[in-house]
């Protein structure tokens, strides 16, 4: 590949007659597409390198540049520009028109021309070239290469090797983008095929892009095969919901129902790429516990009723608290309806007690977001493209192939591209490290404190800080003095697609919108003006304070959104604040939190609204509605609005655009912060091995229910452990491990880690059946560790 | 000019266990080394240049030229590769040479490798041929302990060591950049250029990639000097070469002459065609190269005399056939076995080899239609230019080279099975009990 060049080094060249300048090192069939030119390819792709393998793209060069030309037509994907080069496409050459007219008839001869029952008719470029200079009828009359078909490469892929055309995007794609060669070339000639090793099926977290950029139907997914043409689906292009990433999809619909979900193309966020749970994991509101009508409680039981009654029966029990109120957002709100829980709260029910984070937090991590993460403008965030500049990255607490995956995906272009260098703090070496060739600092996580303080940063260092920091005390204070020291740049990537417009929406006890602290008394004024109400100036609780008073009886009622028990690190403890307090819950699907509630509102899904999300770079994303609102359930905000009026309040809008005008409404604020008290760390276990522990991409989160193909290709459940530590708690001869916490246990199947630091154990926190909550103590805490038997086999006693 | 054979890499051949390196060393060998080691590596680079010295592995291109686009401010380690992965069917040059005399090889690479400041070097020798690696090998190991290898070689402060390498069995491996793949442990297909092996070629690093008797001819250039080697040869093609003469000559083998000798001399030498029959058509380079015929007997072997015919001098092995023979058959057998040896790498070597072999064998077997010749022809026109790299360009070389001289017995194909017109038994250079069966396997599609 060519060496990055700057924009500034211009070449010109003449391509059909037409003078066109382009950066130097441009490709020429790049160049082509800059004068109007398509010159039709398959093994192209502008974000891999180049194989020069499918020979459609041959253009006439009648002069290199150099005064001479070349005898045969040359492959434009592969050859550069240069000064005062002359190129004819197939537009203006009859050899380059016949060269691409050839390649197309060998192309399909031994192809199965299958088209009528081919997912990809309808958008594939074989057949759309076939169409417009392809022969009518085929010259070829002999025998057809035959394969059995399909075969999969994995429980979600899936290969025709006879509508191949062997264009090797996809084994570039695996090896290049995603970091994961398992796909490959095998035999040879015309026998030569895509495969995999069979004990190694491409098991990846971005398998599914493969299947996007195949320029025929030999690739296909195991969910959308056979499920829909490309001319009857209706495409709406949008933001994805897993993750903070914000990578742009584009979501396919039949008949009101979604049916795929693509990549996007956003060069600055995802360029073509989307992570496998982002492609696949749509399908948890199929399941028979959507909740569509308004439900109360009556003799214990809940029962559904009408919307009059409902918002009725939640604006009384919210009356009675006088106050006493707590709100959880969950952390997967668009902005706008976190802004009206925002608005709600404050100046509806009159608490400051709302919080997003529907998972482990702290007094510090609220300190550090109020005061490093709120009111921060995307100009002065960091961004994806600040990978591509450093010189390092330091990952502190985040594992961006587990937790962000286009973070990750960013990161290895930078490493592979510019020679970025990676950094993290983390126990182990994680299969998403290797694959940047990150350097382990190995730590465990009651050592992080220490060893951020020991890492070398610069101005041009960017340390990415992930939500998981919260569970270290003094991590966070750490980071910032690391980084206030060094002139470093640092941004805070959280997990779920919400929690940064929360944060600017003002979902966090004293933090009001764009960053304001409630205890100002200036930015006060400037919001209750702005929503014509008192503001209690009172901070309110946390998450964690706010289930803990619930249970205690000390607060009365509870307003959730799109939060369960098991988020929460102690779900018993969040569950006995549900059971205690009024719970008023606005779900979309019935759950532990509805189990616990006395009224639950029906809201509409993702898909059928529209809004936006900041991504982790501040950037908004917008949401569109991909298919039709149906009349009820209703928006969030909308329900908001409604329980509003039976409080007799006004929210002040009633819709997604009304809340972004009154959000947008709001000046940059220009007054104090919330400053960050430093807190010390907390001194590390005298003796046991300390948990860590991070959740990855693919495990039980509910938004993947019912991508059984998806869940298919989840790694598989193990316990990691360092051959010190193995030896130590004299584990050699045991391949389970049973971890013990103070409430409970969980046996593992147990893996040996040469990375892992030692007195350490990783196992992933919501692995199937397997929730680390059950132990009942945090990271960065002690367990004990005993050998354990496997599951039992079948017939054994 | 002289026709008279010159025995220079041979010469030994014959000698009493010549491949060791008592026979060699008593033959004058590792002369040319010693004769090196006083010499700075850029003065036995214009020596070879001045020597005109031109690649013997097919394109010609002149051997010391190549050795001087490595780039010598390069920090990276420069590398001599030796290509030994001899698979052109009819060629047999390179693998009697490893066999016989392995350490004109050796003696050739410490030579080279030293003129580009190498210090590791590859053969890389064809898989199958186990006998001639194991010479190799072996010879490789005489050296190092004779101190003709390792470190500071015969007190000269110059360190080399020697990795042979066996090739697992493809024709493509000896395309330069696949056998640099296949070399590193990649899948063995030919790598896109820009860069040039001389500047990122095995391991990213500046390599010089030369064919065994391009190395093998190094030794004498150097023991005997330049002007010895201009001596002979043509104009533009100097110095001597093996010839490797197969099929219906009365005695097949290695014949080393002056590059220019004619095909006429060559085959004369030969003891001529064999008894009772006539030339028919022959291949001058291997069957990558357009095939002559019986009145090209005044052909002149060398660069530019294989050129001025439209074809080209290759890896001068002269597959040699007489009237009995069917064109047809021939031809596809040659495609077929590029259609094996196809990498699949790119389209038209891979498919169009597919849908020649498969015209080809329908001709054989008579059941051809009006105007499979021109449509033969016209996928030949397909492939032509536009493959990645030049295993396709020989498939097609000998199709449209067979059509030019032999189109009538093409179209013969139209109506009447090959072995009616020219049974295959009377091809046979040897009696068989009976005439064998064709086999329906060997002509199906």
């Amino acid at each position: 590949m060519s060496e990055p060049v700057s924009m500034a080094e211009m070449v010109t060249l003449n391509i059909d007659g037409v003078d066109v300048s382009v950066p130097k090192g441009t490709l020429l069939i790049r160049a082509a597409e800059a004068a109007g030119v398509a010159i039709p390819r398959f093994c192209d792709h502008p974000l891999l390198d180049p194989a020069a393998a499918c020979r459609e793209c041959m253009v006439e060069i009648t002069d290199a540049g150099n005064g001479r030309g070349f005898p045969k037509p040359q492959p434009s994907c592969a050859t550069t520009v240069a000064a005062g080069m002359t190129v004819k496409t197939q537009k203006t050459s009859s050899s380059a028109a016949d060269a691409q007219a050839e390649i197309l008839e060998l192309l399909l001869i031994n192809h199965p021309l299958d088209c009528p029952i081919c997912d990809k008719a309808g958008e594939c470029p074989l057949q759309n070239q076939a169409l417009a200079d392809g022969r009518s009828e085929s010259r070829f009359d002999g025998a057809k290469r035959q394969f059995p078909k399909p075969v999969p490469m994995s429980d979600l892929i899936l290969l025709d090797r006879e509508r191949c055309v062997l264009c090797t995007r996809c084994t570039r794609f695996a090896e290049q983008i995603a970091g994961d060669p398992l796909l490959q070339l095998v035999e040879r000639g015309a026998k030569q095929q895509i495969g995999i090793y069979p004990e190694e099926p491409f098991d990846s977290y971005f398998s599914g892009n493969v299947v996007q950029i195949c320029p025929v139907g030999a690739l296909t997914s195991s969910d959308y095969r056979f499920s829909a043409r490309p001319f009857d689906l209706t495409s709406t292009v949008t933001t994805c919901e897993n993750c903070a990433a914000g990578c742009q999809i584009r979501v396919d619909a039949r008949h009101g129902e979604v049916r795929r979900r693509l990549a996007g193309e956003e060069g600055e966020v995802n360029e073509e790429w989307s992570c496998d749970k982002g492609r696949f994991g749509f399908f948890s509101a199929r399941g028979n516990d959507r909740v569509t009508r308004p439900l109360v409680r009556r003799g214990g039981e809940l029962v559904p009723t009408s919307w009059p009654e409902a918002l009725a029966a939640a604006a009384r029990g919210l009356k009675l608290a006088e106050g006493s109120v707590g709100v959880l957002t969950g952390g997967r709100l668009t902005t706008e309806t976190a802004y009206a829980y925002s608005r709600f709260a404050r100046g509806v029910l009159g608490t400051d007690s709302i919080d997003c984070r529907a998972r482990a937090s702290s007094d510090e991590e609220t300190q550090f977001l109020a005061s490093r993460v709120a009111g921060r403008s995307f100009e002065d965030s960091v961004h994806y493209a600040d990978f591509d500049a450093a010189t390092k990255v330091v990952l502190v607490a985040f594992e961006p192939e587990d937790e962000s995956p286009n973070v990750f995906l960013r990161l290895r272009k930078a490493v592979r591209k510019n020679g970025l260098v990676v950094e993290t703090v983390a126990p182990y070496l994680s299969r998403g490290s290797a694959k940047l060739g990150a350097t382990l600092v190995p730590t465990r996580p009651c050592d992080v404190v220490a060893a951020v303080s020991g890492l070398s940063l610069d101005g041009s260092t960017v340390v990415l800080v992930g939500e998981r920091l919260a569970q270290i005390p003094g991590g966070l204070s750490a980071v910032v003095a690391a980084v206030d020291a060094s002139g470093a740049k640092m941004a805070w990537v959280p997990r779920r697609v919400g929690e940064i417009g929360a944060i600017e929406a003002g979902c966090l006890p004293g933090l009001l919108p764009g960053g304001r602290p409630l205890t100002d008394e200036a930015a006060r004024l400037e919001v209750s003006a702005l929503w014509k109400s008192e503001l209690v100036a009172r901070v309110g609780l946390d998450a964690a304070a706010q289930l803990q008073a619930a249970a205690d009886g000390s607060l009365k009622a509870l307003v959730t959104a799109g939060v369960e028990a098991g988020d929460f690190p102690d779900p018993q403890a969040a569950l006995a604040g549900f059971d205690q307090a009024f719970v008023v819950a606005l779900e979309s699907r019935l759950s532990d939190v509805t189990d616990h509630a006395d009224v639950v509102l029906p809201v509409d899904l993702l898909e059928q609204t529209e809004g936006s999300f900041l991504d982790w770079e501040h950037r908004v994303r917008p949401v569109k509605q991909v298919v039709a609102n149906p009349r009820t359930p209703m928006t969030e905000i909308r329900v908001l609005a409604a329980l509003s009026e039976a409080l007799g309040a006004d929210l002040g809008f009633r819709t997604s655009q009304g809340a972004a005008d009154a959000l947008a409404a709001l000046p940059a604020w220009q007054g104090t912060t919330v400053t960050l008290t430093a807190v010390d760390p907390a001194p590390a276990p005298p003796t046991g091995v300390v948990l860590s522990s991070w959740r990855e991409l693919i495990d039980d989160s509910r938004s993947l229910d019912g991508a059984d193909s998806l869940l298919d290709t989840a790694r598989p459940v193990v316990a990691r452990i360092s051959p010190q530590t193995l030896r130590v708690e004299g584990l050699a001869t045991s391949s389970y491990v049973r971890l013990t916490g103070p409430k409970g246990s969980v046996t593992l199947p147990l893996h040996v880690e040469p990375t892992m630091a030692d007195g350490v154990i990783w196992a992933p926190a919501r692995a199937r059946d397997n929730t680390l909550t059950q132990l009942g103590v945090c990271v960065g805490r002690a367990v004990t560790l005993a050998a354990a038997p496997g599951p039992k086999k079948e017939g054994e006693e | 000019m002289t026709d008279t054979l010159t025995p220079v890499l041979t010469k030994n051949w014959g000698s009493d266990r010549s491949w060791t390196l008592d026979a060699y060393r008593a033959q004058g060998g590792y002369d040319g080394l010693r004769r090196a080691l006083t010499m700075a590596p850029t003065e036995v680079m214009n020596e070879v240049k001045d020597a005109q010295l031109r690649g013997r592995g097919g394109a010609g291109f002149p051997t010391g030229l190549k050795w001087s686009f490595v780039p010598q401010d390069n920090p990276k380690p420069k590398y001599l590769v030796v290509n030994g992965d001899e698979s052109e069917p009819g060629t047999c040059k390179d693998i009697p040479l490893m066999m016989a005399s392995p350490h004109t090889l050796v003696e050739g690479v410490i030579i080279s490798s030293y003129a580009i400041n190498a210090h590791h070097a590859f053969i890389y020798v064809r898989g199958e041929v186990v006998h001639p690696l194991r010479r190799v090998r072996q010879a490789v190991r005489e050296a190092y302990a004779a101190g003709l290898l390792g470190q500071n070689i015969q007190g000269s402060g110059y360190d080399l060591d020697i990795i042979v390498h066996a090739g697992a069995g493809a024709y493509i491996c000896g395309e330069e950049t696949a056998l640099l793949n296949s070399l590193e442990g990649r899948r063995g297909q030919p790598r896109l250029r820009p860069p040039f092996p001389a500047v990122a070629g095995l391991y990213a690093s500046p390599t010089v990639i030369n064919n065994v008797e391009s190395i093998a001819s190094v030794p004498s250039i150097l023991a005997y000097g330049k002007d010895w080697f201009t001596s002979m040869g043509t104009e533009k093609s100097k110095g001597f070469t093996i010839y490797s003469l197969s099929g219906h000559v009365k005695h097949p083998g290695q014949y080393e002459a002056p590059l220019g000798i004619t095909m006429g001399s060559l085959l004369d030498l030969a003891g001529g065609i064999r008894d009772g029959h006539q030339l028919k058509f022959f291949t001058p380079g291997g069957s990558s190269t357009p095939i002559l015929t019986g009145d090209d007997l005044d052909t002149v072997l060398d660069y530019e005399g294989l050129a001025a015919k439209g074809t080209m001098l290759g890896t001068k092995a002269m597959q040699i056939f007489d009237e009995t023979v069917s064109v047809v058959r021939t031809t596809r057998r040659w495609v077929e076995f590029y259609k094996h040896e196809s990498c699949g790498k790119c389209t038209p070597c891979r498919e169009g080899t597919w849908w020649l072999v498969q015209l080809l064998a329908k001709l054989e077997r008579g059941e051809g239609e009006e105007g499979d010749v021109d449509k033969l022809l016209s996928v030949c026109d397909d492939i032509t230019g536009k493959s990645f790299c030049t295993l396709a360009e020989g498939a097609v070389a000998c199709v449209t080279s067979a059509v030019k001289h032999f189109r009538s017995e093409f179209e013969l194909g139209y109506t009447t099975p090959a072995w009616e017109h020219l049974p295959y038994e009377h091809s046979a250079l040897f009696t068989v009990s009976s005439a064998p069966e064709r086999s329906e396997k060997e002509v199906a599609a």
